[in-house]
């Protein structure tokens, strides 16, 4: 919250890609015959890469655990409240996308659902936002069901939750002041006045400068900078739930970084509460409070990074070993 | 065979329901708040100034082609002088709200698509959902008034640029003094009978058509914009459902109302 100290930005781990260029100072290629390198195809230079990911993954954990194990257990002792759950939730079009779904996030925790592409992630957000309503089961926002209400009424409980799109959405007919002033001239009776002053302060808090981009159109926007705006523009009305679609997802490790830094730094200084789907297992290490995987259109676990880390389930240790 | 031409008609039947829900919702937003004023006033520019100059043109050679053809065959019966008379009747009845309707289609019908179905794809309807704000309302409700409100001045101008063109034809060509070219369009238009003493029939004819065309035009564009699926393909699909399903439809619908206003507004 805001009393506690700022966390330094966390420094950014040289990233191996898993068919890339080598880390700094770890050449590989030279220790190898050229005739031995291969390519993306090599198996024994992919058996390689996934070795190192994985062993990185693990030294991850390991620095995070501490972090996480305190992030977790702050959370739960702060808010005892259960902001979002879905319970018992069937989902199916022509076939099932989801079957006895049942997750909560208490106020002020960092809830990830990971899992394989096509299992259903993002259709949860969905759900949450009442962009789709289940065949069965409930959906509570902030204490309210809200599988029953009318378009209108949910458009109302849409406005307690700012969404970050996996392309960050932002409406390109408008500047960024405008994508961001947006939810505020629409749902507020700030002032023109109020508005910028609040659009500058969403803008330093995702580390933009707010001079700099302000009359810029999203045309003009790198991938890291439209999400930073998308985030800064579903904060705006300063959202006590936000929710996040593959926010890293084509980035750079860089720039994965500093986003994976913001969600954290949204929680830690705001209290908010944050449900990220995302299949980038190092940032859902790193932000979660918990971790939730899908599954066979299931939710195959639910716990803490640590818990995840140290499952016995074939599935999840397969899952893990994927990265 | 029969099993998918069965899936085929629920689909299309479903996407019928869909387009008047579409339809009945964004008229119902026109009269309860929040207003988009900004929204509309910049869709009318989009929709009606922009679209001036392409109807301008269309208008002024469809009546410099229509006084040229009818000169030929009224010559030989020596009745050049109803030149006047043939392109106002042809043009404020018919050829004035059909041409601005398919000319607003391909241009404008095809611009809204575009732009509603690049926003589905990139999930800033989606967005807009989210932000607690109803698509509807904010993007189609101002595109549908609009075109509502253009479509009909649009004509009235192409209506009058193509009478014009007809006069230019008629004077240059043909060898009508101007004078006796206006007279007989305004025989014309006071031959269709008026409507309320003061306005002729022919407006009528011409202003309703246009009208409905806007709403086709406007919902059409909008119904295959906001159900675009498949990326940048998908876009270009809806884009040319748009085009093809407007101009068909103002050309079927063009016959009813004709046959509607002809049964209560008879001729004379």
């Amino acid at each position: 919250m805001a009393d506690k100290p700022d966390e330094p930005v966390e420094p950014v781990e040289p990233v191996e890609p898993v068919d890339g260029a080598p880390s700094e100072g770890e050449d590989r290629r030279s220790e190898r015959p050229e005739a031995e390198w291969g390519g993306r195809g090599d198996p024994l230079r992919r058996t390689d890469d996934h070795r190192r990911v994985r062993e990185q993954i693990r030294k991850e954990i390991d620095e995070s655990r501490s972090t996480t194990e305190h992030r977790a257990s702050e959370s739960r002792e702060k808010a005892a409240e259960t902001i979002v759950a879905l319970e018992d939730v069937y989902l199916s079009f022509e076939q099932p996308i989801l079957e006895d779904i049942s997750l909560a996030a208490l106020e002020g925790e960092t809830i990830v659902v990971a899992g394989e592409s096509g299992t259903g992630k993002s259709t949860i957000l969905k759900l949450l936002l009442r962009l789709l309503t289940p065949d069965r089961g409930q959906v509570y926002i902030d204490g309210e069901e809200i599988t029953g209400l009318s378009f209108p009424d949910a458009l109302k409980v849409r406005q307690k939750m700012g969404m970050v799109f996996q392309g960050a959405a932002l409406f390109d007919s408008m500047t960024v002041y405008e994508n961001i002033a947006y939810p505020l001239r629409e749902h507020t009776e700030l002032t023109e006045d109020e508005i910028e002053h609040r659009v500058r302060e969403k803008l330093s808090f995702v580390d933009l400068d707010p001079d700099r981009v302000m009359e810029m159109m999203p045309s003009e926007l790198s991938g890291g900078m439209r999400k930073r705006v998308g985030i800064a523009r579903g904060m705006a009305n300063n959202a006590k739930i936000m929710l996040y679609d593959e926010p890293t997802s084509g980035l750079d490790p860089l720039t994965t970084a500093t986003i994976t830094h913001l969600i954290i730094k949204l929680q830690r200084e705001l209290g908010v509460t944050s449900v990220v789907v995302t299949h980038d297992i190092r940032s859902a290490f790193r932000m979660a409070s918990r971790i939730a995987v899908l599954a066979d259109r299931r939710i195959a676990f639910v716990g803490t990074p640590e818990e995840m880390s140290g499952s016995d389930d074939k599935y999840i240790r397969d899952f893990l070993g994927g990265y | 065979m029969l099993e998918r031409f069965n899936q085929s008609a629920k689909r299309k039947i479903h996407s019928f329901q869909e387009f008047l829900v579409l339809g009945t919702k964004a008229i119902r937003f026109a009269f309860s708040r929040p207003f988009y004023r900004g929204d509309l006033i910049q869709q009318m520019e989009s929709i009606g100034v922009q679209s001036l100059a392409i109807v301008l043109l269309t208008g002024f050679f469809t009546g410099m082609v229509l006084a040229l053809q009818s000169s030929v065959q009224l010559k030989t019966f020596g009745a050049t002088m109803y030149i006047g008379r043939l392109v106002a009747a042809s043009m404020i009845r018919e050829l004035g709200p059909v041409l601005a309707g398919l000319m607003v289609a391909g241009r404008v019908g095809s611009g809204i698509a575009a732009q509603l179905g690049s926003m589905r794809v990139t999930e800033q309807i989606d967005a807009l959902n989210t932000l607690g704000t109803d698509p509807i309302r904010k993007l189609v409700t101002p595109r549908v008034l609009a075109a509502l409100f253009m479509l009909p001045v649009l004509t009235v101008i192409n209506d009058f640029a193509g009478i014009l063109g007809g006069n230019v034809i008629a004077t240059a060509y043909v060898g009508i003094p101007t004078s006796l070219y206006w007279s007989t369009v305004w025989e014309q238009i006071a031959s269709g009978g008026f409507v309320f003493k003061y306005i002729p029939n022919d407006f009528v004819h011409g202003l309703v058509k246009p009208f409905v065309f806007g709403g086709i035009i406007s919902l059409v564009a909008c119904h295959f914009g906001l159900k675009t699926t498949g990326g940048t393909e998908g876009v270009g699909i809806a884009t040319t459902r748009t085009v093809v399903t407007a101009s068909i439809s103002i050309l079927v619908v063009d016959y009813f109302i004709t046959q509607l206003l002809l049964a209560f507004l008879p001729h004379g």
